[in-house]
């Protein structure tokens, strides 16, 4: 039997150093028994102590995953912890897949041993209170008593440093203690808790929050226990005022329900919202007006969960007006239609017959962008007939206001909605058709349908023939 | 009238942010403050340094800059007709507040909201300028969180953005019709206006790969949103729904759900009950579902009844006792997706049951090692040694699963 032993509770590479020696002197674990400096007896007793072996061979390699587990689950206060992690770098020499199995008995004890330690650190980043001294030059210095379960200190410090740098701060526990000057952190030995100042100036402060943000409403204390174990609280300043929160939170709470008056039904408040929202035609004489009530607009269900109504954009008197189906993703965003990759499919198109788009006037059938959420991302789904419907009052008054000679229904909602019957584009492109009020209508393809075409040849085709219809139009604007 | 003291204004307008249900800190870029002579770090998770009795963590310092407020939002403890005692911080006091409470590690930053007073650009304008202030006086690496004026302009907004960690604009209620009935001034599209802006400046702040220069930074943890509960007669499939539309349009990082709670001096138009805080935690479960599970609304609001999620159980194992058709599932062989449907097994479980798998194949005691815990999982897996038989369509589970009503303590 060979017995090591250890001189600091958690430094991972003097563990480390013994370590490589015992396996490249080829010890098992069954044959050493760890121990910490100055502990006498041991699981069998009065062993006779044989040196360890001067071997320095070569070692095995161990996955990454290891060395970072152990290096936390050294700082555990476990006993066992020295001779548990040399049992498993033992056996990780002839089975490096071992750390995958979940269920061996020392994999979940390292798994578990090292979570403890970031749970207690954690807390110790959460948990530490620093007491602010003043000294008689006017220096600044804080310091804090902490009392973590495990020897987990040293493994926090460093974050410590990172967050203060510019303050000179100590942290004091039980077993050992750090400090900061500004540069680089020192540690020392372990103290007590009144090697620290009992009462800190901001303290008040920080207990009137504390009662302040608590809802007397919304008791949850098993909720706050698990998260802030009671074991912590006789550290934290705050602590005290719980008892007396929760007493007279049940109080507290009845005092205002109490006051309480019945809601009226959600009916009531249902209609009392369309009452506001129905909108008067009469009020209505220019472009302006419309968009600003458009914004208000409840015709539909839609609005809902657009991000707003995009009204159409051109000049007041344009010849042309173009009408899409409805605002895509980014026309929603930005409140400004054919502005997303249809809206570049469109500009590109009209540059290449030759039709100015600030000249004509482009608009769409349906105001508010219709999707299904898919993760992060909004699926565009086609308005149904009544949302067409619904939103023609729009479209009407920006014909009534706009009169163009021509409009191009951009797909077969827009041709649905200027038509009144819903069409098959294919059947009516190319033709040029008048309507009761003596406007000439064209049927085209919405440009996002040459986005939704996978192969190159055909959507250059489908492009070639979208362009003619374009090419048509810009030949009746010159006519006219 | 006398003017108020520090700790007196810090009382009051804690108190009147308290319903605001957000308090992470979590999720932004990792800085600190070694080398530079100042305070503060961030490093990825959030760190919760207190709890108040009522559960919930106080990460950040939680305050309005006022809550004086011209608009008169009946579910609002702040609203324009409420009676509550009043007061203003100056910009100094929240920022000597903050280093302060920061510097003795009481928080992890700060979350600044406030009453709107003369104009949204007024009020955004005060509430960048404490944020300005922190980072560039005090040179202060710690969290903020700003709250986002609606209509306050796009110069504002970047700049907010530039300071702030996370900025949120509150959606206030799940449906429009709510929100109007209950907060007359506040135009829902506005409010949508204003998270379609953060996400706009959030994409153009994204570093481009074809492009070398760096875009000018832009709350790095995102924006978030919050939703009142309970206040108005929206239902659990309304509410999700209106968080699953959010997710996808405005790219939030979190959708926060906040129980209506009692407010003092309260409308009588509000249902003055205890906060459904069953409700809201089932809710908060059913949008991790959403985000981490795969489910889609529909799906979960399946597991209930009427529109509204069971309150009795969580929404993963209603859903489950309504599709038992798609159980068990064999944890040796099935596909990551099904068994995140497994009630029960988490993400954490699931990798290790599937690192594990490659070693041999699992038994029951092996899962309810990896689980922690077996009851509710049994009637939905197949092991190597076990396969639940006629439990998994026996008409008793739901009650057996059903945990029983225990009295809670009260300390």
């Amino acid at each position: 039997m060979h017995i090591v032993r250890v001189q600091a509770l958690n430094d991972f590479a003097e563990w480390r150093g013994k370590a490589r020696q015992l396996l490249a002197a080829g010890l098992s674990p069954e044959q050493v028994e760890w121990r910490m400096v100055g502990e006498a007896g041991g699981l069998f007793g009065d062993v006779e102590e044989v040196p360890l072996p001067a071997a320095s061979g070569p070692v095995g390699s161990v996955p990454r995953q290891f060395l970072d587990l152990a290096a936390q689950a050294i700082c555990h206060s476990d006993p066992a912890r020295f001779s548990v992690l040399y049992r498993l770098l033992w056996q990780l020499q002839s089975d490096n897949q071992l750390l995958g199995n979940a269920v061996l008995d020392d994999n979940s004890l390292l798994t578990k041993w090292a979570a403890a330690v970031r749970r207690d650190s954690h807390k110790m980043k959460a948990f530490v209170r620093f007491k602010s001294i003043v000294d008689d030059s006017g220096l600044e210095r804080f310091a804090a008593w902490f009392e973590p379960d495990h020897y987990c200190l040293e493994l926090t410090a460093p974050f410590f440093a990172r967050r203060f740098d510019g303050m000179m701060w100590a942290i004091i526990t039980p077993y050992a203690s750090a400090f900061w000057d500004g540069e680089s952190i020192a540690f020392g030995p372990g103290g007590r808790k009144s090697d620290v100042p009992q009462d800190d100036a901001v303290e008040g402060d920080w207990k009137t929050y504390f009662s302040s943000i608590f809802n007397p409403a919304r008791l949850k204390v098993a909720m706050m226990k698990s998260e802030m174990p009671v074991k912590y609280w006789r550290n934290l300043p705050e602590a005290e005022l719980i008892a007396p929160l929760i007493r007279g939170a049940r109080e507290a709470e009845k005092s205002m329900i109490e006051r309480a008056a019945s809601q009226p039904p959600s009916r009531h408040l249902r209609q009392a919202a369309r009452e506001i929202a129905e909108e008067k035609r009469s009020d209505i004489k220019s472009l302006t007006d419309v968009r600003s009530a458009v914004q208000t607009c409840q015709r539909c269900p839609l609005f809902e969960h657009a991000t707003q109504p995009v009204f159409g954009e051109g000049p007041e008197h344009a010849d042309v007006m173009f009408v899409g189906e409805q605002p895509g993703d980014q026309e929603d965003l930005a409140g400004k239609p054919f502005i997303g990759p249809a809206g570049a499919v469109f500009d590109e198109a009209l540059a290449k017959v030759g039709i100015d788009r600030s000249r004509v006037y482009v608009t769409n059938a349906v105001k508010h962008f219709k999707f299904e959420p898919r993760g992060k991302r909004r699926i565009h789904q086609r308005p149904d007939a009544g949302e067409v419907q619904a939103c023609k009052f729009w479209l009407n008054l920006e014909r009534d206001l706009v009169k163009p000679k021509i409009i191009v229904a951009l797909g077969a909602t827009a041709a649905q909605s200027l038509l009144g019957k819903s069409v098959t584009v294919g059947k009516l492109r190319g033709e040029s058709l008048k309507i009761e009020d003596g406007t000439t209508v064209y049927v085209t393809n919405h440009p996002s349908y040459l986005l939704r075409i996978p192969d190159a040849e055909g959507r250059a085709r489908e492009a070639i023939k979208f362009e003619a219809d374009l090419a048509m139009v810009r030949d009746a604007i010159a006519a006219s | 009238m006398a003017a108020l003291t520090l700790r007196r204004k810090l009382a009051v307008l804690s108190d009147a942010a308290k319903y605001d249900a957000s308090c992470a800190s979590s999720g932004s870029e990792k800085r600190n403050s070694a080398g530079t002579g100042g305070i503060g770090s961030t490093e990825g998770s959030g760190i919760c340094h207190s709890y108040a009795p009522d559960g919930r963590c106080i990460s950040l310092l939680k305050i309005l800059l006022t809550n004086f407020c011209v608009y008169d939002c009946i579910y609002c403890v702040n609203r324009s007709s409420s009676n509550v005692e009043r007061a203003r911080f100056s910009v100094e006091e929240v920022v000597r507040l903050t280093l302060d409470f920061y510097k003795r590690n009481y928080i992890e930053g700060l979350f600044l909201s406030s009453g709107i007073i003369r104009s949204p650009d007024y009020t955004m304008e005060e509430l960048v300028r404490v944020a300005r202030s922190l980072r560039q006086d005090h040179k202060f690496a710690g969290y903020i969180h700003l709250k986002v004026i609606p209509n306050a302009t796009a110069e504002l907004l970047t700049e907010a953005g530039r300071w702030a960690d996370r900025l949120s604009t509150n959606i206030e209620m799940p449906t429009d019709l709510g929100l109007e009935a209950l907060a007359p001034e506040k135009k829902p599209s506005e409010i949508r206006t204003a998270m379609a802006r953060v996400r706009g400046k959030l994409d153009e702040a994204k570093p481009d790969l074809k492009s070398k220069a760096k875009p000018a930074k832009f709350a790095p943890a995102g924006q978030s949103t919050q939703m009142i509960i309970g206040a108005d007669g929206a239902d659990d499939g309304a509410i999700l729904n209106r968080a699953a539309g959010l997710y996808s349009g405005y790219k939030l990082r979190r959708v926060y759900y906040s129980a209506f709670s009692p407010i003092p001096d309260a409308s009588s138009r509000l249902p003055l009950r205890a906060p459904p805080l069953m409700r809201e935690h089932r809710l908060y479960q059913a949008d991790w579902l959403i985000r981490f599970y795969g489910f889609d609304v529909p799906e979960i609001i399946s597991g209930g009844e009427g529109g509204l999620l069971d309150l009795s159980i969580d929404p993963k194992l209603a859903w489950a006792l309504r599709n038992r058709a798609r159980f068990p599932v064999n944890v040796n062989r099935a596909d990551r997706e099904m068994l995140l449907r497994v009630p029960g097994l988490g993400t954490k479980s699931i990798d290790r049951i599937i690192t594990t798998r490659r070693h041999h194949r699992l038994r029951l005691d092996d899962v309810a090692r990896i689980a922690g815990s077996i009851d509710k999982v049994r009637p939905f897996i197949e092991t190597e040694d076990w396969t639940p038989g006629g439990l998994t369509d026996d008409q008793r589970l739901r009650a057996r699963l059903t945990p029983q009503p225990e009295q809670l303590s009260l300390f």
